[in-house]
């Protein structure tokens, strides 16, 4: 019942694969601009005064957040014809904003890379960068991106609403209007870096603890469905209960970025209960996974074939990475910090770096791995996607690096936590003794060991991506 | 349908979901409301008056500004002290200042200040915390950086600095040369001497553990 469409001949698919390959290719930027800034902490004088840590950690977030976001357009535009069983409508459309889109991206990265810095004007925000973290793309760029993700969301309403309207696919259509929407919200200059930060936090809190969150309960539900045949039926109530959970403590749980910014004190409170909670749709979305999983070989077992239900072995083994990773990238190392008491000296630290990369990773990047698999399946028309050498390592080394990252840069978030900030209490020299701490140095090079690690394994899984589809192994 | 129970109903949990984000939604929308008012610039008549706002205005560049524990609140609190020059003058009007603060607003931006240093907490954690910065000790009469660069007052020292950061190597990790001009360092200054300014709920605790300030003095 999986793969009623293989894939071949679907133009939504096809741009689905497009964006999944511009995805990859940033991916990479991504790593190796990480891998600069990296090196910088063990050798501060590499590339200095000419691509100094600002470029390059702009860069390493910046790509981190496009490549995701098309990898999000790609696995809409993948599952669309699935679910609604009819083409995209406006896929020519969807298709003249993919080149748009790309272009916009390569002159952004190009004139940060380039011109980096300019003057205090008007014109350095709309034309070079605009400073603001994660979202640092210039205003023209801005626009740009409204009217890309306009087209985006128009091509999955006009979808849903002549096609069948699917569970998945309704919550996708609410979730996608409200993911584009908030990123007006940071498109505007004030001169109170209070108020700055206060509709910063809309964009990116909302992106990534809300509206993402609700999009990967989507992908999850649908990669159930196609990669081990579980009932759409059960899959869809979970989907709506975890819709529930994680908007219900995700939209308040933006408080927890407010303790600290110049905003009330009744955020601490808010920040707190509601932050708190966010962990648990983390729970309950691998808890889903699981079951599901167990049911489904329980029922082939009992047949009397004792053979895997799982016809898309790679993309499964990144989905379940995904359910785990979340609740304990996002779940775990997120409410580690997030109480008010914790976190007035956790802000700010290498701790926050540390959610920050497994809870990316955990969160998004694995499922989206999984997705272009299911999507090498599709295009290549193969009935059960097996693994392959290059696609062991490729998990193996780049699940390993960054859980590697992960751990080093906690330990030298409780060195600034501990020196710099208990002790010393945030000053200009209070910050470098802690920096200077041997655990702080040896962790930065335990980072940087595992970042290379990482990016080995990134090379593994283009070459898997880009080879597997020919591979033999396959049962078509 | 006797065995159909609402806990197992596609649509009584889609509606549960509209209704609880729903919910959220205008509990989020009314707080922001509460919040605006609560984080909106104050005036300079604010400042002459000693009406304490979570955020003051521009003008507070013409005050002396301290980190003290607030025994009320439990926490340390920003105080508005006694009027003190900044680059010679403590008599900036609402619109000078404003057109400082602007200018430093703009550049910290453009310099993209933030993908080394935090500011109020967040950013990138390659460089110093902003936030209290105008406080830190290292920039006082007799601190190593005002020494450093050779400059008698702490805005003309951290001006410099912004100038020509790799002229003064502190650490091995050295800030770069960004080309920020004479009049964006001040405006830099001003920008940083506001922010210590605001009310953040005792972030960062213990700043430099300044000793012996009362009531601004």
């Amino acid at each position: 019942m999986a793969n009623k469409f293989t894939g071949i001949g679907s133009e939504s698919k096809q741009l689905a694969t497009w964006y999944f390959t511009f995805a990859a290719i940033l991916f990479g930027a991504q790593l190796l601009f990480g891998l600069v800034a990296a090196i910088q902490y063990v050798m501060p004088g590499f590339l200095f005064e000419v691509v100094d840590f600002n470029v390059a950690r702009m860069i390493h977030i910046n790509a981190l957040v496009v490549w995701m976001v098309f990898a999000m357009f790609g696995s809409v535009y993948y599952l669309l014809p699935d679910e609604t069983g009819i083409e995209t409508i406006g896929i020519k459309i969807g298709k003249l904003l993919y080149w748009i889109f790309v272009a916009a991206i390569v002159v952004v990265v190009l004139v940060y890379l380039l011109v980096q810095v300019g003057p205090a004007t008007e014109t350095t925000i709309w034309f070079i960068n605009e400073g603001r973290e994660y979202i640092e793309a210039p205003r023209w760029a801005d626009w740009g991106i409204v009217v890309v993700a306009l087209g985006f969301v128009a091509n999955l309403w006009l979808t849903g609403m002549k096609g069948n309207r699917s569970g998945i696919v309704t919550v996708l259509m609410a979730d996608m209007i409200a993911f584009a929407g908030l990123y007006l919200a940071g498109m505007f200059f004030t001169d109170s870096i209070v108020m700055d930060q206060y509709w910063w936090w809309w964009v990116i809190h909302l992106w990534v603890e809300a509206t993402w969150e609700v999009f990967v309960g989507a992908i999850a539900a649908y990669g159930l469905i196609t990669m081990i045949g579980a009932s759409r039926k059960v899959v869809e109530m979970w989907l709506w209960i975890e819709v529930a959970m994680l908007f219900g403590s995700g939209i308040l749980g933006i408080g927890h970025h407010y303790f600290w910014i110049g905003t009330p004190e009744y955020w601490w409170e808010i920040g707190a209960l509601f932050s708190a909670l966010e962990p648990l749709p983390l729970v309950a979305m691998f808890i889903h996974v699981m079951y599901d999983w167990g049911k489904q070989q329980g029922k082939q077992n009992a047949s009397g074939e004792s053979v895997s239900v799982i016809n898309n072995k790679p993309a499964f083994l990144w989905f379940w990475m995904n359910a785990f990773g979340n609740f304990l990238g996002a779940g775990i190392w997120g409410f580690f910090h997030t109480l008010p008491q914790v976190n007035l000296y956790t802000h700010g630290t290498q701790f926050t770096s540390a959610h920050g990369h497994l809870a990316f990773f955990g969160a998004y990047a694995t499922i989206l791995i999984g997705m272009m698999y299911i999507a090498v399946q599709g295009k290549n028309g193969i009935k059960i996607l097996k693994h392959t050498k290059s696609s062991i390592w490729a998990v193996s080394m780049i699940v390993g690096g960054v859980m590697g990252m992960t751990i080093a840069l906690t330990i030298a978030g409780y060195v600034q936590v501990l020196v710099s900030r208990a002790q010393m209490g945030a000053t200009w020299a209070g910050y470098f003794d802690g920096q200077q701490g041997v655990w702080f140095a040896q962790a930065m090079d335990w980072r940087l060991l595992m970042g290379v690690i990482t990016f080995l394994g990134f090379v593994f899984l283009v070459k898997d991506l880009l080879s597997t589809g020919k591979n033999p192994v396959h049962e078509r | 349908m006797a065995n159909k129970s609402v806990w197992s109903d596609n649509r009584f949990w889609q509606r549960s979901a509209a209704w609880v984000t729903g919910f959220a939604a205008v509990l989020l929308i009314w707080l922001t409301f509460d919040t605006m008012g609560q984080i909106s610039m104050g005036t300079d008549a604010d400042l002459q008056s000693g009406v304490t706002k979570r955020v003051p205005g521009p003008t507070v560049i013409n005050y002396k500004i301290s980190y003290e524990m607030s025994t009320k609140r439990g926490l340390e609190v920003p105080v508005i002290g006694e009027k003190e020059k900044f680059f010679g003058r403590d008599d900036y009007s609402e619109k000078e200042a404003r057109a400082l603060l602007h200018l430093g607003k703009l550049g910290s931006q453009a310099k993209n200040c933030m993908n080394c240093h935090t500011l109020l907490g967040n950013g990138a954690y390659y460089a110093p915390d902003l936030t209290k910065a105008w406080l830190d000790p290292a920039w006082q009469d007799g601190g190593t950086m005002q020494a450093m660069t050779g400059k008698s007052t702490k805005e003309e020292a951290m001006a410099e600095f912004l100038q020509h950061p790799s002229t003064y190597p502190t650490h091995s990790r050295m800030m770069p040369n960004l080309g920020i001009t004479a009049e964006e360092a001040k405006g830099l200054v001003a920008f940083l001497k506001h922010m210590s300014s605001i009310d953040t709920n005792g972030f960062p605790r213990n700043f430099g553990r300044m000793q012996g300030a009362v009531n601004g003095k």
